[in-house]
This record gives structure tokens, C-alpha cells and sequence, in this order.
């Protein structure tokens, strides 16, 4: 039960997890500066923040485990579209502070649940990693999870224009449960947690806070969304676009 | 100003390190207590400058006033018995 | 230190309401170099002057979090990244802590945030200059930073206490800043004849906007005695500009890029750098509104206010709410 992980798999793993910080992270920082209030630029960047920190231990180690000399920067920008394998929630665009907050929610319950169970994980590295983030990812879900209830129960506006958000990111949810063969080849050597345990946990504190904010659970519907399998929403091109940009323009400069 | 859009001042204290007392840092707006934690741990304890946080609204805060300085503070000022500068102290005893 | 603040409470006991009387006792407060503390009695002139000082500074940091945050996005490393939002993070916060002070003069928030985005309030005159490339990032770090750190300084011996307070704190943060930007320029610098040139164009254009940070000659500012004799500003425009450029022209020289002003020497008699005269009619221009981004700065706040009030307005529905709630369950 206890293989080793093949690296190769273990690599498209560590990516998986570092792509979502990276993306979700990179779509914060659009927000500094437009926030609703200068406590929300501050709140916002530091989940931004926080999430560009595990963004780099976990494209490191990637390139490590990699074994090409390929550094975080080389893995973050200077990949083709197809090779991220971050779920499309992440790349979803802001749109109003409630589907960014919605956004926010469902995957910070996610990465609580999954970070919680990973730092018991056979890989002395990622569990190193999770153990740090998971303290990170319990703040952002208290802060989103703060102002999903606020907004949810706040006035008919609010709590309209949060239910239309929430109707609008569901469907990408099913993406974050859905079990692969990765999937189960690291769930099996011991490496990450089943999918299934997560999910779980993750419908409960749905459910617990959904609640709280008076909100509606969405029903399922049948998607096909492949992230994590490279396979990409239309909104991922643009965002690379933007962020690759200089390092595309002045191949093997410095900075 | 609309009541229902404006967030109510808080008063943020943050004890540094264990040891130390809470010491005033500032102000924030937020729309209730928890949301003032919050902030102000973004805004204050941004450089691990903080184990513990209180927020206070503003409004709920007595100060003494500064025209009453002189009834206030004035009678103690007679009472040098309690600064440590009127004992005369033997050199011999120096830990005092 | 503790003797000589009872003296001075001593002589206030003699004091009559007489305003004559009170302001003597403030300038010797100011004059003794202690802080005058929220509430305390203080010419109106003192507290109108700080409250346009300081909320121009707070709004300062908030449309300067714009020109930066404009390139988070296309930061070219992770860490770059992470330093920015950083960076961008702290004048947020830096713009917070002044707000805060301001409104221990009575004036609130909300007051002062309508005087920024309906155009009457004035901000620097630096962030309605555009960030076209990776540089000007840089560029601001070093100069602008650098130009606001020598400002600042001597505001943390300001006379008003939450004043002073707020600017120890901004100036232990804002060092970090600075050097920043000078890394990143450095890097630029000694990196691909194409980065130099970039890093080269950058400084060609906010050099000159650094200097008019430092506000117009001391010969034609306004304010300056006033705000002097009080303590709120403590060196003059002139001095600091020129202590701004003798600092700044050596570090120009170990990046090895040219400062651009064809008139700059070094003057060895009086042991400082003479500079070339500064375009007064652009700075008159830039604080009329007519820089190149004024219109675009103004319009980004005004939009994140105004699509942000949904937001505020729920969140004080809900405390609303719940406080309700309280009363009732304890009912």
C-alpha cells in the first residue's frame, strides 16, 4: 500500500496544489487598490499575499522533485496554458467583491480541509508545507467566511447579487472532488488524503455556513471542467497573458 | 452621512509580547467586533507585532478631560511623598 | 523629563479662559517640545492646518497604492510579486493609521474620504504620474519613497501627538520600501543592455516629479511660518530637497545611470550638488488636475467607492442585524 510515489505523478500532484495558490493569488492581487473599503485592500493582500508564499514552496519543491534545474519562476511563467493544473474555480475572474468572496469560500474550505489532512502526509516535505499553510488558511476562511454571512445576511442587494454569484461557481466545485487516477495513486502511497474524506468535511462547514448567510445551496449539475487535468477555461489564456508577459518579452533576464 | 453606511470607529489596543501590557495603537472603522479583530490585525500586527488584540468602540471610551487638568492631577503634584526622589536613601543601600 | 511636565501643568492653573493667555501656554508646550494630545486646547488655525496636512498625506498613500498596484499582476517573479503587494499593502495600512489621526481632530472618515474623490482635496502630485514599465516600479521605490522617507522623518518630532505616533510607525515601515527599489533598479541595471535602458528611461522621467515632491521654493510657499513656529513642519522645502538630491546623485552614479539634469554639478565650495531649475508651471499644472493621470487616479477611487458601497452597506445591515438579535435572546 505504502509504494513510493512515482516522481513524475508526484510532480503533477505538487503542481496541482501550487497552481490553485498561484492562480486564486494572482486574481487577488487585481483587487489592491479597488477594494470597498482600505480594510478590504489590506485583507485582500494578505491572502493575496499568503497565497503567493505557498505558491513558491510548492513550485519549488515541484522542481525539485522534477530534478530539471527548473526554478519556481521557471515553472511559474514559462509554461504553456495546457501544463497548469490549477482547478478553473481559481481562474474564474472577480467580477463583484461577492463572487470574489464566494470564490474565495469554496476553495479556502477546500484548502483547509485538504492542507489538515496533508500535513500527516508520508511526504515529509508537503506535510511541512501543509502545516504552515494550513494556519494561513484558516485565517482566509474566517475572513471569508466572515464576509460570505455578512453579505448573505446583510440587505436584499447583497444577498441577491452573493446567491447569483454562488449559482455561478458551484458547477466549478465538482472539479475540487472529482477522483482521478493521481488522485488515488497519492491517496494510496499515503502521500495526500482521499478526495472523499475531504469532501465531506468540506460539504459539512458548506453547509454550516451557508446557513449562517441565509444563502441557498446550489443544486449539482453535470460538468466537465479538467483543470487539474490542463484542460482550461477561457479565462486562464488572459491571465497567463498578463502574468508571463516580461518574462516572455526579455527571455533569461534577471530581475 | 447615512447611519447604515458608515462603520463605527474602534479603538485598537495590542499586547505585544507576553509580559507586556496592551498598549493603544490606534483606530479603525469596522461594521461590528469581529470585523474590527480582523482588521486590525491586518493593519496593526502586519510584522508579528502582536499576540493579543482588543478592540474597543470609540464611543464607548471615557477620557478625562485636559480643562480639568488642574483639579484632576493638580492635588497630586503636592503629594511628592510619592515619588521616589523624596526619600533620602544611604548610599549603603543601593538597591533601593 | 517628568519634573518639567508638572512645572508646566503648574503655570496652566493660573490661566484664565483668555485665548491670549491659552495660546502663550501652547507655544510653550510646543516650544518645550511636548506633544499636544487630541482634545487638548489648540489654536483653530493649528487644528485646520493639521487636518489638511494629514489627510492629504493619508490620501496620498491611498491613490499612491494605483500607480504601483497597476503592475502586481505583471510582476516577472514570484518574489517581485510578493514584494509588491507588500509594499502596496503597507500604504494602505500607512494611509489608514493617518486617517485615524486626523480624525482625532474632530473631522471623520467619511468627511474626508468625500473631499478626495468629489476633486476638492489636494494629493501629491507624484501619483498622477503614469507606471508604463517594470522600471517606473523601481523608480518609485527609490526615488519617491526615498524623497517621502526624507519627509517624513522629521514629522515623527511633529508637535501633535497622533501625528508624531502615526509617522514613527510609517517610518519604520516605509524603509523596507525604499530599498526595494533600489534593488530592483539595481537589478535592471546590471542586467540586458535592454533592462539598463529601461531602468535608464525611468529615472529620465520621474526625476524631475521626485524634486516638486519637496513643494515650491520656500520662497513662495504659503504655509511654511505658520507651520514652522507649530512644529507640524520642521525643515524647510529647500533643505530637503537638497539634502533629497546630495543623497540621491551618488546612488544615481553606483547604478550607473545619468541623472537627468545637464546643469547638475557638484558645488565644491559649498560642498553640495547645484541643480537645474525645476518646471514650476508643470507642478501648478499637476495640482490643478491637469497631469497626465489625475483624471484616470480620481476616477479609479471614485469607481472602487462606489461599487464598494453595496458592500458596506451589507455589512452594517448585518451588524444591525445581529445586534438585534442580541437584545432580543437576552430579552
Amino acid at each position: 500500500m505504502s509504494a513510493a510515489a512515482d516522481p513524475q505523478a508526484k510532480f503533477r500532484y505538487v503542481l496541482r496544489l501550487g497552481d490553485l495558490s498561484l492562480v486564486l493569488g494572482q486574481r487577488l492581487g487585481e483587487w489592491v487598490g479597488h477594494a470597498p473599503a482600505l480594510e478590504e485592500d489590506l485583507g485582500l493582500a494578505n491572502i493575496a499575499l499568503d497565497l503567493i508564499g505557498q505558491a513558491r514552496l510548492l513550485l519549488s519543491y515541484a522542481g525539485e522533485i522534477e530534478g530539471c534545474g527548473r526554478s519556481e519562476d521557471d515553472i511559474a511563467y514559462l509554461r504553456g496554458q495546457g501544463e497548469y493544473l490549477n482547478a478553473v474555480l481559481a481562474e474564474q475572474p472577480n467580477g463583484d467583491f461577492g463572487q470574489t468572496i464566494v470564490r474565495q469560500v469554496l476553495i479556502d474550505a477546500f484548502q483547509t480541509e485538504l492542507y489538515e489532512r496533508l500535513a500527516a502526509s508520508t511526504d515529509e516535505r508537503l506535510a511541512a508545507i501543509a502545516a504552515k499553510s494550513v494556519k494561513e488558511t484558516r485565517y482566509h476562511l474566517r475572513y471569508s467566511g466572515s464576509w460570505l454571512v455578512r453579505l448573505g445576511d446583510g440587505t436584499e442587494k447583497s444577498h441577491a447579487l452573493t446567491q447569483a454569484a454562488l449559482e455561478r461557481l458551484w458547477p466549478y466545485t465538482v472539479e475540487l472532488f472529482a477522483e482521478d487516477d493521481l488522485d488515488r495513486a497519492m491517496a494510496d502511497c499515503g502521500l495526500a488524503p482521499r478526495l472523499a474524506e475531504v469532501h465531506a468535511a468540506w460539504d459539512a462547514r458548506l453547509d454550516d455556513l451557508l446557513s449562517l448567510a441565509t444563502l441557498k445551496r446550489p443544486g449539482d449539475r453535470a460538468h466537465s471542467w479538467h483543470g487539474k487535468r490542463g484542460r482550461h477555461s477561457e479565462h486562464l489564456g488572459y491571465l497567463l497573458a498578463e502574468m508571463q508577459h516580461l518574462q516572455r518579452t526579455f527571455p533569461g533576464a534577471r530581475w | 452621512m447615512d447611519d447604515n453606511r458608515s462603520w463605527p470607529l474602534y479603538e485598537v489596543f495590542v499586547r505585544a509580547r507576553g509580559g507586556l501590557d496592551h498598549k493603544h495603537v490606534g483606530s479603525l472603522h469596522a461594521a461590528d467586533e469581529r470585523m474590527a479583530i480582523e482588521h486590525a490585525r491586518d493593519l496593526y500586527t502586519r510584522r508579528q507585532e502582536g499576540v493579543s488584540i482588543w478592540v474597543v468602540p470609540s464611543k464607548a471610551i471615557t477620557a478625562s478631560d485636559p480643562g480639568e487638568t488642574e483639579s484632576l492631577f493638580e492635588p497630586a503634584r503636592d503629594k511628592i511623598y510619592r515619588h521616589p526622589t523624596f526619600y533620602d536613601i544611604p548610599d549603603e543601600v543601593k538597591t533601593l | 523629563m517628568y519634573t518639567q511636565e508638572l512645572d508646566v501643568r503648574g503655570a496652566d492653573s493660573a490661566a484664565a479662559a483668555d485665548p491670549g493667555v491659552l495660546e502663550q501656554h501652547f507655544l510653550a508646550r510646543v516650544d518645550a517640545e511636548q506633544k499636544i494630545e487630541p482634545k487638548e486646547w489648540m489654536p483653530p488655525r493649528y487644528r485646520s492646518m493639521l487636518i489638511r496636512q494629514i489627510s492629504q498625506h493619508a490620501h496620498s498613500e491611498i491613490v499612491g497604492m494605483l500607480p504601483e498596484g497597476n503592475w502586481i499582476t505583471r510582476a516577472p517573479t514570484l518574489r517581485r510579486k510578493a514584494i509588491l503587494i507588500a509594499k502596496v499593502q503597507d500604504e494602505a495600512g500607512h494611509g489608514a493609521y493617518l486617517y485615524s489621526a486626523a480624525e482625532t481632530l474632530g473631522v471623520s472618515r467619511d468627511e474626508l474620504i468625500d473631499q478626495l474623490l468629489s476633486g476638492k482635496a489636494k494629493y501629491s502630485s507624484i501619483f498622477n504620474y503614469p507606471t508604463t514599465t517594470w522600471a517606473d516600479v523601481g523608480a518609485i521605490g527609490w526615488l519617491v519613497d526615498g524623497a517621502a522617507i526624507m519627509n517624513q522623518i522629521p514629522l515623527c518630532r511633529c508637535s501633535y501627538g497622533p501625528y508624531a505616533r502615526a509617522m514613527v510607525r510609517i517610518c519604520r515601515e516605509e524603509s523596507f520600501h525604499q530599498r526595494q527599489g533600489f534593488d530592483l533598479m539595481l537589478h535592471l541595471a546590471r542586467g540586458t543592455a535592454e533592462q539598463k535602458a529601461m531602468a535608464q528611461d525611468a529615472l529620465n522621467r520621474w526625476w524631475w516629479p521626485a524634486l516638486m515632491m519637496f513643494g515650491p521654493p520656500d520662497a513662495s510657499s504659503t504655509h511654511s511660518g505658520e507651520s514652522q513656529r507649530w512644529k507640524i513642519k520642521r525643515i524647510s522645502n529647500d533643505e530637503l530637497r537638497q539634502k533629497f538630491v546630495d543623497f540621491t546623485v551618488p546612488q544615481a552614479k553606483f547604478l550607473g545611470l545619468d541623472v537627468p539634469d545637464p546643469l547638475l554639478h557638484w558645488n565644491e565650495a559649498l560642498q553640495r550638488h547645484d541643480f537645474g531649475p525645476i518646471d514650476w508651471n508643470e507642478f501648478e499644472q499637476v495640482l490643478k488636475g491637469n497631469g497626465p493621470c489625475n483624471a484616470e487616479r480620481l476616477a479609479a477611487r471614485r469607481s472602487a467607492h462606489a461599487e464598494g458601497a453595496w458592500v458596506r452597506e451589507a455589512a452594517s445591515a448585518h451588524a444591525a442585524k445581529q445586534r438585534l438579535r442580541a437584545t432580543r435572546h437576552a430579552a
